[in-house]
């Protein structure tokens, strides 16, 4: 029971520290839109499946996986910041187990880039894309799924980090390589043959793919049957929150 | 049981560095223990061990009947912290970090409200409980700790150097506070401090330690008595060689060099006085000033590790001076 209340606890500070930050509210508004509009109409590829979908239409679904993909790798970093200002050991000394700090950050890491990605929905409209409420209320757990494993990725870079100053070097090696090579902004046909393996074993490819099936419906074909890519997102998360748990009980 | 802490043979090393060395105390209920030493003696890490921070690597500690290595979740629960570090979370209000903290503690929800109005009001931020901490003074976060760590009502409090960094008037503050805590529901205290003066007004028993090992443990008033009667301080022009001169002469109980004057332990000040200026006179020694003293716990200090607390800090910032003077010119 204490275990759950301090899981709930550290979730709500989570939420309310984001809730406060409102030039993140701006930028999480500004950013999806550049990308959509600017970039997207900028860029016109030819979509392989279907004449019906418009380039703004394909990355769509990968610009909200970026969205989760950022917004949990950076706030999964942050624990630094918990670190650097004290506040981590607060929560170190408190009568409660690692695991359970480790569970509480990272659904409250969860919950702000899961709003983070909801925010960018009404933009589909505007683009064109043809979103029903089924579809976005089947695309929040798929959302969910591609977050976990994210945000603990973030956490255990965190774990082995002194201090923030390396955080350009995570964007630079880990953050954008995952997103070029997700199939966010181009399909898997459009990468070279000796590139594509990488392409298959990024997590996020699977994850933009069942986006992009929910939302774009028929007029896409997913790279393997949906089920198997629902399975091997699951993999990685247990893996990453395995991983995870473990560095973050060892290192702090 | 009467001691609410037995630290027996505990010994911490970092590597090849032994931070703590095999040091052995109690502490009784309600009192307030100081351990006292310079930057580096090993207060925080012996803090540390008994928070269950960090592990000893032979010894034993228990709290409050505990073994803190073999029950830390109930050592934790039995105790409250004030780090040396501040630790709260500025984006959020003084009482979002209260809540938070009786949350982790487990205080039941129908008391909780009524607890941290109660610690509030101890430290005087009632009124600016609901504001954001960043807009706090260090001196107001500091008083936010003391609160936070009274809530969920521990045995033992540990106050890790809790004024360093602040000005004096907040540190006067801050021991207002700690003062109202003396009695409250049966509260021990340990805290950590190099500020000689407060573990000297403030502390029922003071343990020194330097390089990890407790040279000295007693009540201030004892220790002082231990160094006997008074002390003298003299400055001449010739430090050393009338130093020399004083213990040979067999006039003094202890005689040390420290900041460019001589202390002398003395029985009783007002017979040895004159023979001192005699010595110096014999001797031809220039005397430039010379006074009393009550032994104070910075004499204690010197007694049983050989230097000043502060004196490397001293020192420093001297050096310091002397290079901006050098720069001016």
């Amino acid at each position: 029971m204490s275990e759950l209340q301090g899981i709930y606890t550290l979730w709500m500070r989570e939420v309310l520290r984001y809730s406060r930050e409102r030039s993140r509210f701006i930028s999480s508004f500004i950013q999806p839109l550049l990308w959509l509009i600017i970039f997207g109409a900028g860029i016109s590829l030819p979509i392989q499946s279907a004449a019906n979908i418009t380039y703004q239409m394909f990355i769509f679904p990968g610009i909200i996986t970026q969205a989760l993909q950022f917004t949990s790798m950076f706030m999964g970093i942050s624990v630094i910041w918990d670190r650097q200002f004290g506040f981590l050991k607060e929560i170190l000394v408190a009568p409660i187990s690692r695991i359970s700090i480790f569970l509480g950050k990272m659904l409250g890491v969860s919950t702000d880039a899961i709003v983070q990605g909801i925010i960018i929905f009404p933009f589909g409209i505007l683009i064109g894309v043809p979103l029903n409420p089924a579809a976005f209320i089947i695309s929040v757990p798929v959302m969910m799924l591609i977050t976990f494993g994210v945000v603990c990725v973030g956490l255990t870079i965190a774990s082995y980090l002194e201090s923030l100053e390396s955080f350009g070097l995570i964007q630079t090696f880990v953050n954008l390589p995952l997103f070029f090579l997700s199939g966010a902004l181009f399909p898997v046909t459009h990468i070279p043959s000796w590139l594509r393996w990488v392409f298959y074993a990024n997590p996020l490819t699977y994850g933009v793919d069942i986006l992009r099936s929910i939302i774009l419906g028929n007029a896409w074909t997913p790279l393997l049957p949906l089920y198997q890519e629902i399975l091997i997102i699951l993999i990685f998360d247990i893996t990453m929150i395995l991983i995870g748990s473990f560095s973050f009980s060892r290192r702090n | 049981m009467s001691h609410v802490i037995e630290v027996k043979g505990l010994t911490k090393k970092f590597n090849s560095l032994v931070a703590v060395n095999n040091i052995s105390f109690d502490v009784d209920h309600g009192e307030i223990f100081g351990l006292l030493g310079p930057n580096g003696a090993g207060k925080s890490t012996t803090i540390s061990i008994l928070c269950t921070i960090l592990k000893p690597t032979t010894g034993t500690a228990m709290v409050d009947g505990y073994d803190v290595c073999k029950h830390p979740a109930h050592v934790r629960k039995s105790i409250g912290i004030v780090f040396q570090d501040p630790s709260v979370d500025d984006r959020l209000t003084g009482r979002e970090n209260l809540k938070i903290h009786a949350n982790l503690y487990g205080v039941p929800g129908n008391i909780q409200k009524e607890q941290i109005d109660k610690v509030l009001k101890l430290v005087e931020l009632d009124e600016r409980a609901d504001d954001l901490v960043r807009h706090y003074s260090s001196g107001m976060r500091r008083r936010l700790e003391i609160a936070r760590s009274l809530i969920h009502n521990p045995k033992v409090l540990f106050l890790d150097e809790p004024t360093v960094g602040l000005d004096p008037q907040s540190r006067d503050h801050i021991w207002t506070y700690i003062k109202k805590l003396m009695g409250y529901q049966d509260l021990t205290i340990i805290l950590s401090t190099h500020y000689l003066e407060e573990a000297d007004r403030f502390c029922n028993r003071v343990a020194i330690i330097d390089h990890g090992d407790i040279v000295a443990l007693d009540t201030p008033h004892r220790l002082k008595d231990e160094l006997g009667g008074d002390t003298i301080v003299i400055r001449t022009q010739d430090n050393d060689r009338f130093h020399d001169l004083v213990k040979a002469s067999g006039l003094a109980k202890c005689t040390v060099i420290a900041n460019h004057e001589i202390k002398i332990t003395v029985n009783n000040a007002h017979t040895t006085l004159p023979r001192i200026t005699e010595l110096a006179a014999d001797h031809n020694i220039h005397i430039e000033t010379i006074s009393l003293q009550q032994p104070q716990l910075d004499d204690v200090f010197l007694h049983f590790t050989g230097k000043e607390l502060r004196e490397s800090g001293q020192r420093e910032f001297y050096g310091m001076a002397g290079a901006m003077r050098r720069q001016i010119r």
